[in-house]
This record gives C-alpha cells, sequence and structure tokens, in this order.
C-alpha cells in the first residue's frame, strides 16, 4: 500500500497555523531527530533513502551534505523555492498547502548538517505564498521550533525568506547564491561546489523545497519504508505536475516508477475532449520532447535517462495533435533567449538566434538552412556555458528539430 | 529632488538589513521595499540605497537592470502580466494578450495613459494547472477566458 508522503495535509484548511498543523501530530520528526538522533544517524538515514534531489538534477540529498567539510566557519541552508521551470507548480503547493512540512525538513536537515542561519530563496512572483510562509515561520518560532535553544536541545536556528525578483537563472544553485549575496544571478564556474565554498564563500547546502519536505517522513518511517513508496534506488513519490491539453490538470503525488501514460490518461483525465495527443515534454521545459509512441516509458530518473529525455522537476506538458509543433519551438526559443543570463556567449548569442530564426519560421519566411541552422547553434551551445541553462535549451530544442523534422519542413517557404 | 523614504520604510529597511549576515546581501529586499514605496526605483533612490548597503551605485544599478520584476520607470496602478509559455499558450494565452492589447489599447511593455493599467507578458508564473493565467500586481488569476478578464478588470477601480 503506497502512501502519501507530501501531499496528505493539503486538504486541510489553515494547516498553516501551527496549532493546526501540531494537531496533525506535526513537529514529531523534529523531536524524534534532535532529541533521540545525533547528525550521523540522520545523515546514514536519508543516504540509505536515496533521496535524490526534486529540482531537477536528481543528486542524492545525503550525499550532497556529506560533502560539507567540518571546517571551523558558518554554514548555510538556501532552499531553492525559485520554482521557475515552465511546466512547474509543485513547490507552490507545499508552500501554501503545507509550509510546516517544509519547515521541520529545514530544521532536521540544519541539525544533521551544523547549520543555523537558513535562506529561503522564493521566486518574486509568489509574494502570497512568501507571506504564508512567514506567517508559518513565526508560529514555528513563538512554540520554539526555530530560534534559540531549539526544544531545549542548545541547537539554534534562524529561518529567513529571500523574495527573487525575476529571474529563472537563479533557480541554478550558484545563480541563487550570486543573487542572495545582492549581486546579479550569474552562475559560477564549478569546482568549487557549493557545499565547500558556497554562500559568503562558506559551506552551503543548497535543496528544492519538494526534496526538504520528504526529509520528516524518512526520519519518522525509516529509509527502508521510503524506498518502498518508489524505487529502490530513487526512493519516494513524486509531485507530478500536469498541464497542457489534458482533461484534469493539477499536482498527483504518485510512486516514482509509475508509467507516464498512466498519469496522463488514467490520473490527469486522460486529454481534453476530440484532441489526439501529440507529444509530451516529461519533466519541465529543459526535458527533451517524447513523441506520442514514446510515452510508454516509467517516471524515475534513470528509466527517462534511457528514454533520453530526463524526469528534471516532473513537469508534465501534454501537447495536442492542433497545436503545430512549431508553436512549442516558439515557446521553447523565446523563453530561453530571455532567461539567458548573458554571461556565456554561447548561451546568449546562440538562444537569440535560434528565436529569431523560429520568429521568421512563424512568419512563414522559413528557409530550408534555417532547421540546420537552429540544429548547429543548439549543438554550439551543449556543453559549452558555465551552467546548465545552456544544455537545458540546447537538448529540448534539438529533440524537437530530430523528432520533428518533417513537420517543420512542411512549414517553410522556398 | 530626491525622493524621501518614510520613516515607517527607513525602520523596515533597518530592520532588513539587520538579519543579514552581510549588509549587501540585502539588496533585493530593500530594492522591493523601495520599490513598494515609490511604485518604482527612483535613479536618486539607487544612491541611497548604495549607501545604505555600503556598496557602489553600479551594483544597485546592475541589479535592477538585470531582475525584471524591478522597474526603473513608474507602472500603472494595475500591472497586468500573461504568462505566455507553453502550458498557457497551448490554451490560447495568445488570443487573451491580443484582446487585452484591443481593449486597453496598448502594446506589451505600455501604460495606459490614465497610468491604471501596465500590461506586460511574462514568462512562466507557475501556475500552469490554471492555464491560461495571468499575474495582477501579486494576485494570480487563472483559467481565464475574455469573460473572465472583463470582469476581473471591471472590478478594478
Amino acid at each position: 500500500m503506497k502512501e502519501k508522503i507530501l501531499t496528505k495535509n493539503f486538504g486541510l484548511k489553515n494547516n498553516y497555523k501551527i496549532e493546526v498543523y501540531l494537531e496533525q501530530k506535526g513537529y514529531q520528526s523534529v523531536r524524534k531527530a534532535l532529541k533521540e538522533m545525533t547528525p550521523e544517524q540522520i545523515l546514514e538515514e536519508v543516504k540509505k533513502a536515496n533521496l535524490r534531489g526534486r529540482g531537477g538534477a536528481g543528486f542524492p540529498a545525503g550525499v550532497k551534505w556529506g560533502f560539507v567539510p567540518k571546517v571551523d566557519k558558518p554554514k548555510y541552508l538556501c532552499v531553492n523555492a525559485d520554482e521557475g521551470e515552465p511546466g512547474t507548480f509543485k513547490d507552490r503547493y507545499i508552500m501554501i498547502h503545507d509550509p510546516h512540512l517544509l519547515l521541520e525538513g529545514i530544521i532536521i536537515t540544519s541539525f544533521c548538517v551544523g547549520i543555523h542561519k537558513a535562506f529561503i530563496y522564493i521566486r518574486g512572483e509568489y509574494e502570497i505564498v512568501a507571506q504564508r510562509l512567514e506567517q508559518a515561520i513565526s508560529g514555528a518560532y513563538e512554540r520554539g521550533f526555530l530560534g534559540k535553544n531549539i526544544l531545549e536541545t542548545g541547537f539554534d536556528l534562524d529561518v529567513i525568506v529571500h523574495r527573487g525578483a525575476g529571474a529563472y537563472i537563479c533557480g541554478e544553485e550558484t545563480g541563487l547564491l550570486e543573487s542572495l549575496e545582492g549581486k546579479r544571478g550569474h552562475p559560477r564556474l564549478k569546482p568549487p561546489f557549493p557545499a565547500s565554498i558556497g554562500l559568503f564563500q562558506c559551506p552551503t547546502v543548497i535543496n528544492n523545497v519538494e526534496t526538504l519536505s520528504n526529509v520528516p517522513a524518512i526520519i519518522l518511517k525509516g529509509a527502508g519504508w521510503f524506498c518502498r513508496q518508489g524505487l529502490p534506488k530513487d526512493g519516494g513519490t513524486r509531485i507530478f505536475g500536469v498541464s497542457g491539453m489534458v482533461k484534469k490538470p493539477g499536482i498527483y503525488e504518485l510512486p516514482i516508477g509509475i508509467n507516464l501514460k498512466d498519469i496522463i490518461f488514467k490520473h490527469a483525465g486522460g486529454m481534453k475532449a476530440g484532441k489526439k495527443l501529440k507529444a509530451v515534454i516529461p519533466g519541465g521545459m529543459s526535458a527533451p520532447i517524447l513523441r506520442a509512441d514514446e510515452i510508454d516509458v516509467k517516471m524515475d530518473f534513470d528509466s527517462l535517462v534511457e528514454a533520453k529525455s530526463m524526469l528534471g522537476s516532473a513537469a508534465i506538458i501534454v501537447v495536442d495533435e492542433e497545436t503545430p509543433i512549431l508553436e512549442v519551438l516558439k515557446s521553447l526559443a523565446k523563453f530561453y533567449s530571455h532567461e539567458s543570463c548573458g554571461q556565456c556567449t554561447p548561451c546568449r548569442i546562440g538562444t537569440s538566434w535560434i528565436n529569431k530564426i523560429v520568429k521568421r519560421m512563424i512568419q512563414g519566411k522559413g528557409k530550408k538552412e534555417d532547421i540546420t541552422a537552429i540544429h548547429r547553434l543548439a549543438n554550439n551551445i551543449l556543453g559549452n556555458t558555465l551552467c546548465p541553462l545552456g544544455d537545458a535549451a540546447a537538448m529540448p530544442i534539438n529533440s524537437i528539430v530530430e523528432k520533428f523534422s518533417e513537420e517543420l519542413e512542411s512549414t517553410l517557404s522556398n | 529632488m530626491s525622493p524621501e523614504f518614510s520613516e515607517q520604510t527607513k525602520k523596515r529597511i533597518k530592520e532588513v538589513i539587520s538579519r543579514y549576515p552581510k549588509k549587501e546581501a540585502s539588496l533585493l529586499p530593500v530594492l522591493h521595499l523601495t520599490q513598494q514605496e515609490f511604485g518604482y526605483i527612483p535613479i536618486e533612490a539607487e544612491r541611497s540605497v548604495a549607501e545604505m548597503l555600503g556598496v557602489k551605485p553600479i551594483r544597485v544599478r546592475e541589479a535592477i537592470t538585470f531582475y525584471t520584476m524591478l522597474h526603473r520607470e513608474k507602472m500603472g496602478k494595475y500591472h497586468i502580466q500573461v504568462c505566455s509559455n507553453l502550458s498557457c499558450s497551448l490554451l490560447g494565452a495568445e488570443k487573451l494578450i491580443d484582446y487585452l492589447r484591443e481593449k486597453l489599447k496598448v502594446e506589451p511593455g505600455e501604460t495606459t495613459p490614465d497610468k491604471k493599467f501596465t500590461l506586460s507578458t511574462v514568462e512562466c508564473l507557475g501556475a500552469c494547472e490554471e492555464a491560461p493565467c495571468m499575474q495582477i500586481n501579486f494576485d494570480y488569476y487563472g483559467n481565464l477566458d475574455k469573460k473572465k478578464i472583463d470582469s476581473i478588470l471591471a472590478d478594478l477601480k
């Protein structure tokens, strides 16, 4: 029997209020972690749970925490709530419907790594969500779950909500750090990785909202239980966000490894009336597109890599047969040329040229060499930039050019 | 004429700065407060912010010109931001943008002469389950059609 880990309290009214959350036996996990476990035991449990990063990259959270060196410097936690990947809205749901679940994850993670200051970097557009978080945080301070000497264990932690100001690139972890330091969100060259040199040159853990929200359940129910909810090497559930041409767009918390077809046709109600499936973007806009005949695939990190796409943020965008593929390409090209931070030439110039070419094709002035030019430009971005935004632009654009070449060619004027 | 921060905002800025391990890290929150106070970030305020944070004025300018939510010009009373990304455009965002252009008689990026509305197109707002969607100031509106837009705008005084 699979259980809900992240969305179990979503229907509950006023759950952001600490008294309501406590009635649901909230903060039990924090009590257990801080009072009955050592940081080493927590780390071991999270490692065994194979909790992989829900922001997109899928890096195991426990391993990431383990990289933090034992040095005599302040350490920081940055919660990545800069949810900007097109198609993605899951973290907004967690922060609105169960903000204390996230706070529990933050407290346990900070205790495990020896952190006394955590920042929640939330996208500026989510102002209402940020206010909700701040209400939850002040409740947690009042009841002694945050601040000095938490639960009389001698452990101190402050949490600060930090609003971004409209830049997709700040969801990239080193762009986020630069932004949090009061600069443009220009990603840093890695290595060094943030775990050793991060915020203000200090060791820093950066985790996505959904990733941290899984930690309380791992502590309460154990790594073995957590793995059984998903796959042995990819534990737990995912909140799949489905949008586009389906009957019931929304969020669905389902076991990792569930079939994409089932998510679309069973859970999201199938295609909108009279529409036929053409293609699916399975993991946020950065994920290479799948044709209708390719969607019989398991939704876990490794299976989607095998299918030459990626699970990313588990945001599923469903495209119907009537939508010209050129429209999808236009959205992609426009987005990445707008959001490229401008630091690396291949990405800054490449995305902008691709966008110009696609615009011309939309106007019916496309030439035969345009399709090869898009392909060539994308390949010149691929692997040639500091951060993954370049690849995130090139890979889905290439997938469309390769999989829908006939349709694209049919739009060309001669 | 240099714009003056109200005493209340000055107090909030001080409080915000004190929460960060380094002053300059509070740049974005301080700029948000500045924008709340004046409706945009006046050029003179850039210098005041730089002084408060102990950074060079160019650092403040760099941030303002990088982040799309920070404005160097006065916006309309209501800033209508329509998502034009994929999930919304699949469900007709483009037609809604055209409708708003005709209704308000402005192009995206422009403000109506009475300074009531500024129209913008934006990238994904993170509300794709309610596509097509838009944000007016900080409020979200989803599952839009022309009729719904009419009634939302009619309620904005």
